[in-house]
């Protein structure tokens, strides 16, 4: 069989073969088994409940009744400003100076008014995706690396990473102190990276944090910002749920720790912020950056031309994030909406005998399920994930999937789809939970319990076979026992062997005396011997029957 | 020490060139027709303005589409979750549908290959980050827009080699320069990823023919590299010859068993032929499963707002308006083309002859001091600052000859066209006034100064005009 030259052809490229965008891990995967069985109350009562996807459902009817009376948000007026015309043609990168103006009102107004913002310094992107890792590119260079507290978001492996070739050095926080980030352990994180002669470029924290639900202390940020300016490094504060904290005091910006330390050292500081949470609005791509560095912003808003936010959706958020009464009253109802929300759900947890981490904010909350594992290890929490998601028909998501150190310590389950439901629902999510809990602890009662039985009764039936004593010295001399002999017997099989090729070749020689079947039986075996060639050959081809596939 | 990364410090970002300095100018300076009619007019952007009345009265008719409705029923909640990268299957099935239209249904395409992303700008980078790792490279025939140097170069970190083009065959790519830049790629010591090129071409305006298309089928095909076709101006071609898509040839030489097949990757966007390029609508089509895959995963940091492709989506798929509009569109660009070309033809200015795009790739070489690019530079300042309009310059575009120059003309109104025209008229007039004068200097006396004058100027003229080559 001729080998063919091939001819070299260019593959794709490194990024585009290697797996960084992480969609292989449970996180993915959960979404995956919700997408081809989800649960519907009426046309499949028995499938997935989705409650692995941080999304703000509760308040839509409060943005659909500012679209009733407001119809020049989405239509247009014949001229200036509003005119379809100039928006369509609007692309220019620094964003409509309206829409900027109104997110830099609504970023203060979230803070209660403790924190000033300055439309200039407002960077457009296609929602804060985009504006992760348009900030990881500005502020590392490939092989770099920023420090990120475990657990966080599933998706920064991909948004920090893939694209830009900087690594992330986990800041590894502990159940103890409820996850908070400890200046101990942004020196060791620093430590590891120093070790590995990977350079820090900066800090990127979560606040209030995906997947905690928790909101950072003001001293911890101070911590934080004092780490950074030690070792003049960035730090990005993704602040993705300020508006869904559910008490406007008990979150504090990095923007307000700035502003009273009067902006000192505030270059290193970068914002980022999205209407995808907290307006419920993901569909319409909308992020930003804010950063305190004019260099930042600059470079920023360049590279936003590679995802700017639509100008028909900057018109339209223009429009209403002006509304003074509408973003007042949202913003409240909002919160007051999650609060009781969340509060439903813990309790609903609680009678089942499951804690969560006390959280005062998000979409989510950080379920304990530890006691529901038979070993304190990540395979045994990736087990019991899919028992949740396959019997319990659940989808959550895993500590693991969010570098969680400690297995079974959270899964963050999201609890705005859930509440969808009605309570009665919500009631048979718990007790299938608990249902859970309680055969997780028969199955290993039923083990021990019949386990031990079998054992004596095995031992019984072949005592004959059994040494005296059956100590581990016995034990290991017997297994020198038996390799010795073994080794020894190979001259003797060695002999056997030549006899049959002797008998073969015998056969050959006499082969007109052959019998019929004798014959049969040769010729069958020469085919199976050729079948196991050509499959061999098929393999090693790539399962194809022409050509050579590297 | 050094706080931001090499990519934020390097000027990769192209925005020192001069196509954006002319930019800038303008925006200091703007033409206005009442509140400033002295100001610098725009004809550097390739925006199309001409057919928005026929978009604003679809709009008028068909409020559901803006107005989150389906059938008079709100699916606000529905496209305000939806953040699914594949993308609101509707929209994509008219989006398909629309590019095969403009192709004349002779290709079709499905919707599952296809790739939405943030603008074109966004979809050629994705492309580059699919197919090429830093330090690799792709020929792009000169001159190309100024643009992607940013857009290929910036983040990817891959290069771009340059297929020099000529206007004495009026910038075709041949074979040999075609081969000539591969050699070059690798004297540098770079690896040829692929070639890209813009059909109908930005700045050239012009379609490519069947001969390049298959030319450059078999180039890639010889050398195992992938083929960018960026088809965004596609819709814009007003003249004959009809535009020949890739896909057309790819399927007529029979390529579509062949490893070809999946080499060959589409650009699409709608911010030209509909002129909407805030609304940031683009889209990548590739018949490789891995390409699409990929860079499906990648439109996740750069995806079309819901309401958007909603908008859209119900827009395209309105057979009749698609229909009325494009051949109403190519028509009015027909016109205005034939406005600009027959404008600079009296003022002694000729241009490449063109049956697309929104721009004219006009010759300006004899109006130049001296054949070189510092010649072209100085030309320029004296458009932009003197006769304020903004063009933009061949050496932006990496054109090899200097004195070449892109007008836009699509984005404004006749009447400033038309002022246009004649600020060039006056301003080569006063050049040709001007190089007389200097020679009268040199000779000496001129005693009939006038009339003298008048004749030696008619006559320097007539000269010029004869040097020139005839372009096609």
């Amino acid at each position: 069989m001729a080998i063919e030259i091939e001819k070299s052809i260019v593959g794709l490229s490194k990024i585009a073969n290697s797996n960084t965008h992480g969609e292989d891990s449970p996180y993915f995967s959960g979404w995956k088994a919700y997408d081809e069985d989800p649960f519907d109350e009426l046309h499949n009562p028995c499938g997935v409940i989705q409650m692995g996807l941080a999304e703000n459902q509760v308040s839509f009817d409060l943005v659909e009744e500012y679209l009733e009376k407001n119809g020049e948000a989405i239509n247009y007026g014949s001229s200036g400003f509003s005119s379809f015309k100039e928006n369509a043609l609007f692309q220019d990168y620094h964003g409509l100076f309206n829409f900027r103006k109104a997110m830099a009102n609504f970023m203060e107004k979230i803070r209660g008014g403790r924190a000033k913002f300055n439309p200039d310094r407002v960077v457009i992107t296609a929602g804060a995706t985009a504006a992760n890792e348009l900030l990881t590119f500005i502020l590392a260079d490939p092989g770099d690396a920023l420090l990120v507290p475990t657990p966080y978001y599933p998706g920064f492996d991909r948004d920090l990473r893939w694209r830009t070739g900087v690594k992330i050095i986990p800041i590894h926080c502990e159940s103890s102190n409820n996850f908070q980030v400890t200046p101990q352990a942004l020196e060791l994180a620093y430590e590891e990276a120093n070790s590995k002669k990977i350079k820090v470029r900066g800090i990127l924290i979560t606040n209030p944090s995906n997947p905690l639900g928790a909101t950072i202390q003001r001293s911890n940020l101070e911590e934080i910002l004092d780490f950074a300016v030690r070792k003049n490094i960035h730090l990005v504060s993704d602040e993705i749920y300020s508006g869904s904290a559910f008490c406007s005091s008990e979150f504090v910006s990095i923007a307000e720790v700035l502003d009273s330390r009067k902006y000192v050292d505030s270059e290193r500081v970068h914002i980022v912020y999205s209407l995808s949470k907290d307006l419920g609005l993901p569909g319409f791509r909308v992020g930003t950056i804010y950063s305190f560095n004019d260099l930042v912003v600059t470079t920023a808003r360049r590279m936003s031309s590679f995802t700017l936010i639509s100008s028909q959706t900057q018109h339209l958020l223009a429009h209403m994030l002006s509304d003074e009464d509408f973003t007042g009253n949202y913003i409240k109802t909002n919160r007051d909406r999650l609060k009781r929300r969340y509060e439903m759900i813990v309790d609903g947890l609680k009678r089942s005998g499951i804690e969560c981490l006390k959280g005062n904010a998000g979409l989510f909350c950080w379920m304990n399920l530890s006691q529901l594992l038979e070993k304190s290890t990540m395979e045994c929490e990736l087990k019991l994930w899919n028992k949740i998601l396959c019997e319990v028909k659940l989808n959550i998501s895993p500590g693991s999937s969010c570098h969680c150190s400690e297995p079974g310590h959270g899964l963050p389950i999201d609890f705005l789809p859930a509440s969808r439901l009605p309570l009665t629902l919500l009631g048979l999510m718990a007790s299938k939970l608990q249902q859970l809990q309680s055969k997780a602890c028969q199955a290993s009662q039923f083990l021990s319990k019949h386990g031990t039985t079998y054992y004596k009764q095995l031992l019984e039936q072949n005592k004959q076979y059994i040494v005296e004593p059956p100590t581990v010295e016995k034990c290991n001399e017997l297994s020198k026992q038996l390799l010795y002999t073994r080794l020894a017997s190979i001259p003797g099989r060695y002999e056997s062997f030549w006899k049959e090729v002797d008998a073969v070749k015998h056969i050959w020689r006499n082969r007109k005396e052959l019998k019929v079947e004798d014959a049969g039986i040769v010729a069958l075996f020469g085919l199976e011997c050729f079948a196991w060639y050509c499959a061999g050959e098929i393999v090693g081809r790539g399962f194809t029957f022409t050509g050579y596939y590297v | 020490m050094k706080m931001l990364s090499e990519k934020a410090t390097c000027n990769s970002h192209g925005q020192d060139s001069s196509y954006f300095l002319g930019w800038q100018e303008y925006e200091k300076n703007p033409y206005d027709e009442i509140q400033n009619p002295k100001g610098i007019i725009q004809m550097g952007l390739a925006e199309n303005q001409l057919s928005f009345d026929l978009l604003e009265s679809w709009l008028a008719q068909n409020p559901d589409a803006a107005g989150f409705k389906r059938n008079g029923e709100s699916i606000f909640r529905e496209l305000a979750l939806f953040q699914d990268y594949h993308g609101l299957p509707a929209f994509k099935n008219a989006m398909t549908k629309f590019m095969s239209e403009i192709r004349g249904n002779k290709v079709s395409f499905d919707s599952n290959k296809l790739v939405l992303t943030a603008g074109a700008t966004s979809a050629n980078e994705t492309l580059m980050f699919c197919l090429a790792d830093q330090g690799d490279a792709f020929l792009l025939p000169t001159p190309y827009y100024p643009g992607f140097d940013r857009d290929l170069k910036w983040r990817t970190g891959a290069e771009i080699v340059p297929i020099h083009c000529e206007s004495s065959n009026g910038f075709r790519i041949t074979k040999s320069a075609l081969e000539e830049a591969y050699l070059d790629a690798k004297k540098r010591n770079l690896r040829v990823k692929g070639v890209l090129v813009t059909n109908p071409s930005n700045p050239l305006g012009t379609t490519l023919s069947r001969k390049e298309l298959e030319l450059l089928l078999t180039f890639v095909d010889a050398k195992g590299i992938h083929l960018i076709s960026d088809e965004i101006y596609s819709g814009t071609v007003f003249n004959s010859p009809n535009f020949v898509s890739v896909m057309e040839v790819l399927i007529e030489k029979n390529y579509m068993k062949t490893d070809v097949w999946e080499r060959v990757h589409i650009v699409y966007s709608l911010s030209k032929d509909l002129g909407l390029p805030g609304f940031r609508i683009g889209a990548i089509y590739s018949n490789d499963e891995m390409v699409v895959s990929a860079a499906t995963k990648m439109s996740s940091f750069g995806l079309v707002s819901s309401q958007t492709q909603y908008l859209l989506s119900c827009m395209l798929s309105d057979k009749k308006f698609t229909k009325k509009y494009l051949s109403e569109n190519q028509k009015r660009l027909k016109k205005r083309h034939a406005m600009i070309v027959k404008g600079l033809q009296n003022a002694g200015i000729n241009c490449l002859e063109s049956n697309a795009g929104l721009f004219c790739w006009v010759d300006m070489r004899h109006l130049l001091s001296s054949n070189t690019f510092d010649a072209e530079m100085d030309l320029w300042k004296k458009i932009v600052y003197d006769v304020g309009l903004n063009i933009s310059p061949g050496s932006s575009c990496h054109c090899s000859e200097p004195g070449w120059f892109r007008a836009c003309f699509a984005n404004m109104s006749e009447d400033t066209l038309n002022l246009a025209m004649r600020r060039i008229k006056d301003f080569v007039k006063s050049t040709a006034t001007n190089d007389i004068n200097e020679i009268s200097h040199q000779n000496q006396q001129q005693t009939n100064a006038n009339s003298k004058k008048k004749a030696f100027s008619k006559w320097v003229f007539r000269l010029s005009f004869n040097d020139r080559q005839r372009e096609r």
